[in-house]
């Protein structure tokens, strides 16, 4: 791993967030980790505002239903190589949400999720450890 | 010469935004540069949460409230915990109840403190983005030492609040409540005597105290405009009722109610200043004494498990005053119905007179002004008579950014 990583310091990593109907406690914590304390932009990790810019996809929330065919496109949107993260437990399981008529996630019903980041939601370094373990996926596919 | 017709044009705003906020969907009327209409369209994020309260009970419907919203996640369970103390006539403990205003006015200062951020970077500041942000991982600190998270914290009970703040805590909450007086001053300055923020939100975005009134704007975006309306002031409830607090309006400190989004910037600095100040009355005047009024959770529920009747919390959020309702039936476990209403909701109306006549650069510093829970600025396709061509969030924000630089020319 540690070997991957350094070969793939190179390249800087471009992450989309997109909110599926999440409670935004996740999404703040993203915010969070590109913040001072946790700076992920000194890894040239960094948030952009289109899908087409993006390497890896962080996705929060369990899937509404009028969100299900939005997610799908802004997936589609992103060019390949890719890598998709789904952040907290209503993405991973539904979390207190699971039973609700109005879902059709877990994420991984709608996309092939590669990293699951489990909390509730998780911590900043966990969201940045996700996304290096992403980079180490991306460097593989391409060597 | 040729005759020239102006027709307006429609952009769709939604429903997905690639930074903060939560899914939601607009339609802008457009004439040149200029908002002729706004129309909005929620639902995105409709989960079942109050469906899915009829299967559980009052316990576990505490952490379902938590997870409406991530940054108030304070908010939502006390006014659910209000609720049901109000229709199963619970008394809580006074210790208890300054306990409640502590953690409810340290999530004030995390939401306010986020909100400068993210206005700051709507109007392309980004470097008092990360400022208020450092400020803001303090006041978390802070939270996750009191509660032991950082964003969810499971806080409150039915009855009472779980964990106390006892003796030597109190040394480390001074440290923090000195470091945002310190800070203070600073944000202060950057905010309000800064030219640029100045131009860019003086006389913008200008909600009046009539349609603030009218279309029942709550929290921070109708005080702002002069409408004295406070739910900790209007009602006594924690301990609210035994401090010393006066509803804030922007006038206190210009000597005059604009209702623009300067005011609600120096409104909300205002309110970062009076929690500071709450937090420090209560950390004196706490008394000693139990923190829950009923420990045994299997006790509580039984007790809850034979209340008919019904009850209603109202609890001042930082976005505005968040109202739950809750009816037993005396039968089941699970409330019969729980009806909650969100600040946002009220909000969002205030947009329409906010924004009409602005100019589409200033859409997002106009609508992040009201604090929304939910908003979406990102994909914005414009429909030119046959051209197409999209404008995501990037595109706006450049704009925004562009005006700046325009006015400070
Ligand atoms: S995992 Fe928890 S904190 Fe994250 S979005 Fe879902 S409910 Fe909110």
């Amino acid at each position: 791993m540690a070997k991957g990583l350094t070969k793939s310091f190179k390249k800087a990593l471009w992450v989309y967030h997109c909110n599926s109907g999440s409670c935004n406690g996740c999404d703040i914590e993203i915010i969070a980790a590109l913040c001072p304390r946790y700076d992920v932009e000194r890894f040239g990790i960094r948030l952009v505002g289109s899908p087409r810019h993006a390497d890896v996809l962080l996705i929060t929330g369990p899937v509404t239903r009028q969100m299900e065919d939005k997610v799908k496109r802004i997936y589609e949107q992103m060019p390949d190589p890719k890598a998709v993260i789904c952040i907290g437990n209503c993405g991973n399981t539904g979390d207190v949400f699971y039973e609700s008529y109005n879902l059709v996630g877990p994420v991984d019903n709608i996309l092939p999720v590669d990293m699951h980041v489990i909390g509730c939601p998780p911590r900043p370094e966990a969201i940045i450890l996700a996304v290096a373990k992403a980079w180490v996926k991306l460097e593989t596919l391409e060597a | 010469m040729k005759q020239t017709t102006k027709t307006s044009y429609h952009i769709p705003v939604g429903p997905i935004h690639p930074a903060l906020k939560e899914p939601v969907f607009f339609e802008f009327e457009i004439d040149g540069e200029r908002i002729v209409d706004v129309n909005v369209k929620l639902g995105h994020v409709h989960r079942g949460i109050e469906w899915a309260s009829r299967k559980r009970n009052p316990i576990q419907i505490l952490y379902l409230a938590e997870r409406i919203c991530g940054i108030c996640s304070y908010c939502h369970p006390a006014a659910f915990a209000l609720a049901v103390e109000d229709a199963a006539d619970i008394q809580v403990p006074e210790r208890a109840e300054y306990l409640r205003v502590i953690q409810g006015e340290l999530e004030r200062i995390c939401s306010h403190i986020l909100w400068a951020g993210v206005a700051a970077h709507e109007i392309g500041f980004d470097t008092v983005l990360y400022l208020t942000w450092q400020m803001r991982e303090k006041a978390l600190d802070l939270t996750e030492y009191l509660t032991g998270n950082r964003v969810t914290k499971a806080i409150i009970m039915i009855g009472g609040i779980r964990r106390d703040i006892t003796k030597d805590m109190l040394p480390k909450i001074q440290d923090a409540l000195k470091y945002f007086k310190d800070n203070f001053e600073k944000i202060r300055h950057i905010f309000l005597d800064d030219k640029t923020v100045m131009m860019r939100s003086q006389g913008c975005g200008i909600l009046t105290k009539d349609d603030a009134l009218k279309l029942c704007a709550v929290g921070p975006t109708t005080r702002a405009s002069g409408v004295k309306k406070d739910v900790r002031v209007d009602q006594s409830y924690f301990a609210y009722g035994d401090l010393d607090i006066d509803c804030m309006t922007p006038d206190k400190l210009t000597g005059e109610v604009n209702g623009d989004v300067y005011d609600r910037i120096i409104q909300r600095l205002l309110e970062v200043k009076q929690s500071i100040d709450l937090i420090e009355q209560c950390v004196d005047r706490m008394p000693a004494g139990d923190i829950v009024s009923e420990p045994k959770i299997a006790k509580l529920l039984a007790q809850l498990k034979r209340v008919n009747g019904e009850g209603v919390g109202r609890h001042e959020a930082p976005r505005g005053e968040v109202i739950h309702y809750v009816k037993f039936d005396g039968e089941n476990e699970s409330p019969y119905t729980w009806k909650v209403r969100a600040p946002t909701y009220n909000n969002i109306l205030p947009w329409i007179p906010m924004l009409k006549g602005e100019q589409i650069a200033d859409i997002p510093i106009v609508a992040a002004s009201t604090d929304p829970c939910m908003s979406c600025t990102n994909r914005v396709a414009i429909t030119l008579g046959s051209k197409k061509y999209e404008m995501d969030k990037e595109e706006l924000h450049r704009l925004s950014v562009e005006k700046t630089r325009r006015l400070m020319k």
